[in-house]
């Protein structure tokens, strides 16, 4: 079981938590001009990282907050939790080769512009982004 | 008496040196890489071909499943698919020459609430419709069936009635495997263990090659059944998939003398439940909430799945757990797998799976060897192309198909 630091409660087992998925995935910034392959990256694509990962978290059954949080999805170490609304800490010391999406992705709140990372298929959801998500950024 | 379980067999397959060219590369020797394989030789005549594996043969989930079979899904593509592998699964022992003890020893999904009822008696409807065996029973049938199941209204969620397939049941997971191996390896196929894929050689959007911990091997055709790391290899080649790898958990008691007959799954308590040949009785639920790649989980999932045994199954209380494992599971948002093209050209990918592609197997190796063979779907998982994600022809069998697996 994890032992999760809710920034406003402390430490609380994993069980008074509600997993959110990946963090900084932003809505549209104008929905109605989204391509069909655009709105299936919204709605369907998220990043599967092999490494570090910024995810969001609920504390359900403490203060009912959500915030985030940055995760080895190997070994599951808790690497940095930090508040919504702030951009992907950097994983200090750790697997630097996986802190690609660190960096770039634009936070949801604040700019709206986290395009998923379509290289390889379609290069046309950078029209919704300002910021391109970096090419290969998941691992 | 518990049966007694078939020899560990002498070596079934060579393991030879990559060779510097292939017809076409399988990455991922679980049961899907091995199936695709199986039937890229025997259906299609290519012989010329290897499954590249990272780690043991079939040490991935392959290793790891509860081993449930069975074809009862919902809507029309699925029990297509399913009920194909199904059909597969009855000759194969036959066809490959080893009995790998496919037991039909039917799979009841109980139903604990109304919802669940009317969900479950339209399921039958459909399954009929669909040429898959199916029935409804009400408590009482359902305990004829399965007597150690309490069928009391004193319980939190009493049992209201069940689907049964009576065709459905359990296999011997590693001897299926084994039983592949053996005959791709008589058909000529390579099978290449501890050799992991790191990277793809591509011409423009054309893949022409893999690269390996033990060197590049070219390859006109790339087909990807890599289960949990799909999205990893997905990257290396430049393309994204809407895949969520989670861990899934199950667990084993000591053996017992056989009490449990058939195979039951609740998805209200969320528990399933067989027993094996051997004795051992052999749980699973739902994934861990979280992403990973670490194959275990969390205690707190085994603990839920255990007090749901307890409560259908009172005579469990004095069993004790023996084991505790997971894999990684590959799942997508309709939970139905991806089987199909890609947007780089000769590469193809089998994935999305998730909780549930033991069974699914056989049809997965038949329809993506007919993809990879001819470059174009088979009838059967046509439907369940990359595509269906920008189209929106999800085939949505979350809560529809008593998903858990
Ligand atoms: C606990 C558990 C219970 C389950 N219960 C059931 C059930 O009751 N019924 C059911 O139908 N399904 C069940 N499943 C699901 C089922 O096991 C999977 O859907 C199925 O095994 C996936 O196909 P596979 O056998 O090819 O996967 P795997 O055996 O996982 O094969 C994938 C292979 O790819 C290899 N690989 C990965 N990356 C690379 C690389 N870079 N290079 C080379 N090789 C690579 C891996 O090492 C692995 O061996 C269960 C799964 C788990 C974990
Ligand atoms: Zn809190």
């Amino acid at each position: 079981m994890l032992l999760i630091s809710c920034p406003n409660c402390g430490s609380r087992d994993e069980t008074e938590f509600h997993y959110g998925g990946q963090a900084h995935v932003a809505y549209p910034e104008n929905p109605h001009e989204l391509t069909d392959r655009e709105w299936a990256e919204f709605l369907f694509y998220r990043d599967n990282t092999k490494g570090s990962f910024a995810e969001r978290w609920l504390h359900s059954t403490g203060c009912r907050q959500w915030f985030n949080m940055l995760r080895d999805t190997v070994t599951y170490d808790i690497q940095a939790v930090y508040p919504m609304g702030t951009p992907r800490p950097d994983a200090a010391g750790q697997r630097t080769a996986d802190t690609g999406t660190a960096s770039t992705a634009a936070d949801s709140t604040t700019t709206g512009s986290a395009a998923p990372d379509i290289s390889g298929t379609s290069t046309s959801a950078t029209s919704i982004s300002s910021t391109p998500a970096p090419e290969g950024a998941t691992k | 008496m518990a049966d007694l379980l078939p020899e560990h067999p002498d070596f079934l397959w060579h393991n030879p040196e990559p060779k510097s060219s292939y017809d076409a590369v399988i990455v991922g020797g679980g049961g899907h890489g091995l199936a695709t394989a199986y039937y890229l030789a025997k259906n299609h005549g290519m012989t010329n071909i290897a499954i590249l594996e990272k780690g043991w043969l079939a040490g991935g989930n392959m290793a790891r499943n509860t081993t449930i079979i069975r074809s009862n899904y919902l809507w029309d593509e699925s029990a297509a698919i399913y009920e194909q592998a199904l059909k597969l699964w009855e000759i194969l022992p036959e066809e490959l020459e080893y009995d790998f003890l496919f037991s039909q020893r039917g799979v009841m999904n109980l139903a604990h609430t109304l919802g669940d009822v009317r969900e479950s008696v339209r399921r039958v409807g459909a399954n009929k419709l669909n040429g898959v065996d199916a029935e409804w029973l009400d408590p009482k049938q359902v305990k004829e069936l399965c007597p150690i199941l309490n069928i009391n209204d004193n319980i939190r969620y009493p049992v209201m009635g069940a689907t049964y397939q009576p065709r459905a049941g359990i296999a011997k997971h590693d001897h299926v495997a084994w039983a592949f191996a053996r005959k791709c390896d008589e058909l000529g196929v390579d099978i290449i263990q501890n050799c992991e894929v790191t990277g793809f050689v591509k011409d423009g959007n054309r893949v022409v090659g893999v690269k390996t911990n033990r060197g590049t091997i070219n390859t006109g055709k790339v087909g990807l059944c890599a289960a949990g790391h799909s999205s990893v290899l997905a990257e290396m080649a430049g393309f994204r998939l809407p895949i969520q790898s989670h861990p899934l958990q199950a667990l084993v008691s000591e053996l017992h003398e056989p009490v449990h007959p058939t195979v039951v799954m609740s998805n209200h308590v969320h528990v399933y439940v067989s027993q094996a040949h051997k004795g051992e009785l052999v749980m699973g639920a739902g994934v861990d909430s979280y992403n990973g790649y670490g194959q275990r989980g969390s205690f707190h999932v085994i603990e839920h799945q255990m007090a749901a045994a307890v409560e259908l199954f009172p005579i469990f209380a004095r069993a004790h757990v023996l084991r505790t494992w997971g894999g990684i599971v590959d799942t997508t948002l309709d939970a139905s797998p991806i089987v199909g093209n890609t947007p780089v050209e000769n590469m193809f990918v089998n994935c999305g799976w998730g909780t549930g592609g033991f069974k699914g197997t056989p049809a997965a190796g038949l329809t993506f060897a007919h993809n990879i063979a001819t470059g174009a779907p088979h009838r059967l998982n046509k439907p369940f192309a990359l595509e269906r994600f920008e189209t929106g022809a999800l085939i949505d069998e979350h809560g529809a198909a008593a998903v858990a697996h």
